[in-house]
């Protein structure tokens, strides 16, 4: 994507670049931030300075390399192009960046955790790469915690053939703010695998990508979030199609409570002339559980070409089945424990693709949690 | 839960003078009857004509209003109680259309289903063993208990899953909507079995609703309802059944028009 200016761009994709001022200042009528409260993104798209870190801890597997870099370094940017303000801001802000290295082959025995944490009021902004050479397998967990004001920009850059699985858990406290771009650069054969978590902060906007520079690359995006009073969560995701024979399934799936929850799906899939033999599909599915809430779900697919395998979507947003609770409470289970099973039930099979089993024990607990509020 | 749940002889469902509506459309027009424990009896009657109504008003489904009358199990007026509190009380319903909920697996669902009946979690090897075995008796594959409640299963499996729940909750009354629909002659012998083996030591009462007088063979009723329009228009014994299925509902479909 962005790197390639001479093929056409897509609707749905319409503009990227390193330079912040290529973006005007969001007022929130544009289609990308129309859903976004911009007064509660406490100035980073109209350029707040930093004046805050983000701690920055990584935890790797022996097989990996973690290193600190500069702004200078060569292998930053390379996989990923900003394509918003916030995403331009980060990237043109930002003092160090971590980079995480698979060698070829490698095999890390054990996830690497990057654990962010927030510790002020201040703007902060990031960036990480995550490179796996060819043939590399790793897992990769990104855990946010704390109070922040963070935007970053994450590259998967991942090899031909090598297999990256990341978590990223956005576990932050009520008060944070974060924006955030997760791109992945599939190579022939690749196979990513991103499940996202997003619990905490008053308000989180990612923005999980992924495209292509080869054929056979396989991408799974999985995310569930929980949405409480107040809460504003937004995920928008891209995939965009240009080589062939690739696939991607995107499952993202969320709960909502109290007043003025509001949770915020795009599913955009481009699928490009040459994407011949493309296999897409993605699902968006909210559960309303009290008045209040508010879910936007906007699945868009735009399909340039004739031969694709598959290419569909789905997006539902209701309240709890009145059918499923009358028959668990036909069995005598009580209406509460009765809507915890269904509520349990509905993420329970995006929970079970979360290969790392302390996170997945640690997601379990904390819908559960959720529940009991 | 009440020392009265561990003894169920005697019990008695009495339905009295039941009007429900649904949609504003007026469905059960006062309906009459008493099912004591030892007893079976059938409901049979045309399409349309408010047999599973009746099945899901008594089992308290949000859609179906009750206007007028009383279901009193024991004495209980089971419309004054929340549907988990009528299941509690010892009211079962075997539905027509079993719902599937996604991501609850079969067992998770039966332990937690015999935990709010008995009133506390069952030893953990006994309910394995009872499960098992119920799930022997009913021919149902072991695998099955880690199926998400319903979610593919076929027609025959549903209400195999239907009966499992009705050997397991052991409920004084059991409410059968349609069971034998959708079954071949195989699986309604298996289903048929099931109900048999729960009404065997005559401490239970049985509502069997049904179209066809086949399941009729091998559940013998005591006592035939026919219902038409809404409530029953005659009573009587097993031969009522035979008359039916010599000569169809048309009489009463006509009386009632």
């Amino acid at each position: 994507m962005g790197l390639d200016t001479a093929k056409p761009l897509s609707t749905l994709h319409e503009k990227a670049s390193y330079d912040v001022a290529d973006f005007a200042v969001p007022t929130g009528r544009e289609e990308e931030w129309r859903f976004t409260p911009l007064s509660r993104l406490k100035g980073l798209h109209e350029g707040v300075a930093a004046s805050a870190n983000v701690v920055v801890h990584v935890d790797a597997a022996p097989e990996v390399t973690v290193e600190t870099v500069g702004r200078d370094d060569a292998r930053l940017g390379r996989a990923y192009v900003p394509a918003d303000r916030v995403s331009a801001q980060a990237y043109a802000s930002f003092e160090k960046a971590t980079v995480i290295t698979v060698a070829r082959e490698a095999v890390a025995s054990t996830p690497t955790v990057v654990t962010l944490t927030g510790s002020g009021r201040g703007a902060a902004y990031g960036h990480t790469v995550v490179k796996l050479e060819p043939m590399a397998e790793a897992v990769v967990v990104l855990d946010h915690q704390g109070s922040a004001l963070y935007a970053d920009n994450v590259e998967f850059v991942v090899g031909e053939g090598a297999t990256l699985k990341v978590i990223s858990l956005q576990d932050w406290a009520d008060d944070a703010v974060h924006v955030s771009h997760h791109h992945a650069l599939l190579a022939k054969d690749a196979t990513f695998r991103s499940f996202v978590v997003t619990l905490g902060g008053d308000l989180v906007r990612l923005s999980p990508s992924v495209s292509y520079s080869g054929p056979g690359g396989d991408a799974e995006l999985n995310g569930l979030y929980f949405v409480d009073a107040g809460q504003h969560l937004e995920h928008r995701l891209l995939v965009d199609h240009s080589r062939p024979d690739c696939r991607s399934n995107v499952d993202y799936r969320g709960a909502l409570q109290g007043q003025d929850a509001h949770a915020v799906w795009i599913g955009d899939v481009i699928i490009r002339v040459e994407a011949e033999g493309t296999d897409t599909y993605e699902l968006n599915r909210n559960l309303l559980l009290t008045d209040g809430a508010r879910a936007d779900s906007v699945p868009n697919l735009e399909i340039l070409t004739g031969e694709v395998t598959g290419a569909g979507h789905a997006s539902t947003s209701g309240r709890l089945d009145d059918e499923h609770l009358f028959y668990l409470q036909a069995r005598g289970i009580p209406y509460e424990d009765a809507r915890r099973l269904v509520i349990r039930g509905f993420f329970a099979q995006l929970v079970e693709k979360i290969e790392v089993s302390e996170l997945r024990e640690r997601v379990l607990a904390r819908v559960e949690a959720e529940l009991e509020k | 839960m009440s020392d009265t749940s561990r003894v169920p002889s005697g019990s008695t469902l009495e339905i009295r003078d039941l009007h429900v509506n649904v949609a504003d459309k007026e469905i059960l027009r006062g309906v009459n009857l008493t099912v004591r424990a030892g007893e079976t009896h059938a409901i049979m009657g045309p399409n349309g004509s408010g047999k599973s109504t009746l099945a899901y008003a008594i089992a308290g489904h949000p859609k179906y209003t009750v206007t007028g009358g009383q279901v009193l199990l024991d004495g209980v007026d089971l419309l004054e109680l929340t549907v988990d509190e009528r299941a509690r009380a010892g009211l079962f319903l075997a539905m027509q259309y079993p719902v599937e909920v996604p991501g609850v697996s079969v067992s998770n669902f039966l332990r937690t289903a015999v935990t709010s009946v008995r009133g506390e979690a069952p030893k953990l090897r006994q309910f394995a063993k009872d499960l098992k075995s119920g799930m022997d008796a009913l021919s149902i594959d072991a695998a099955f208990a880690q199926r998400n409640v319903n979610e593919g299963f076929s027609g025959g499996e549903k209400k195999r899953h239907e009966i499992l729940q009705l050997e397991l909750l052991k409920p004084k009354i059991a409410v059968l909507d349609e069971t034998d629909s959708g079954l071949d002659v195989d699986a309604l012998r298996v289903v048929s079995e099931g109900i048999n083996r729960f009404r065997s030591n005559g401490e239970t009462g049985v509502l069997l609703i049904t179209h066809y007088t086949r399941i009729l063979r091998y559940v013998k009723p005591d006592f035939v309802h026919v219902f038409s329009a809404g409530r029953i228009v005659e009573q009587g014994g097993p031969e009522l059944a035979e008359r039916l299925e010599n000569e169809g509902y048309e009489a009463y479909t006509k009386a009632s028009a």
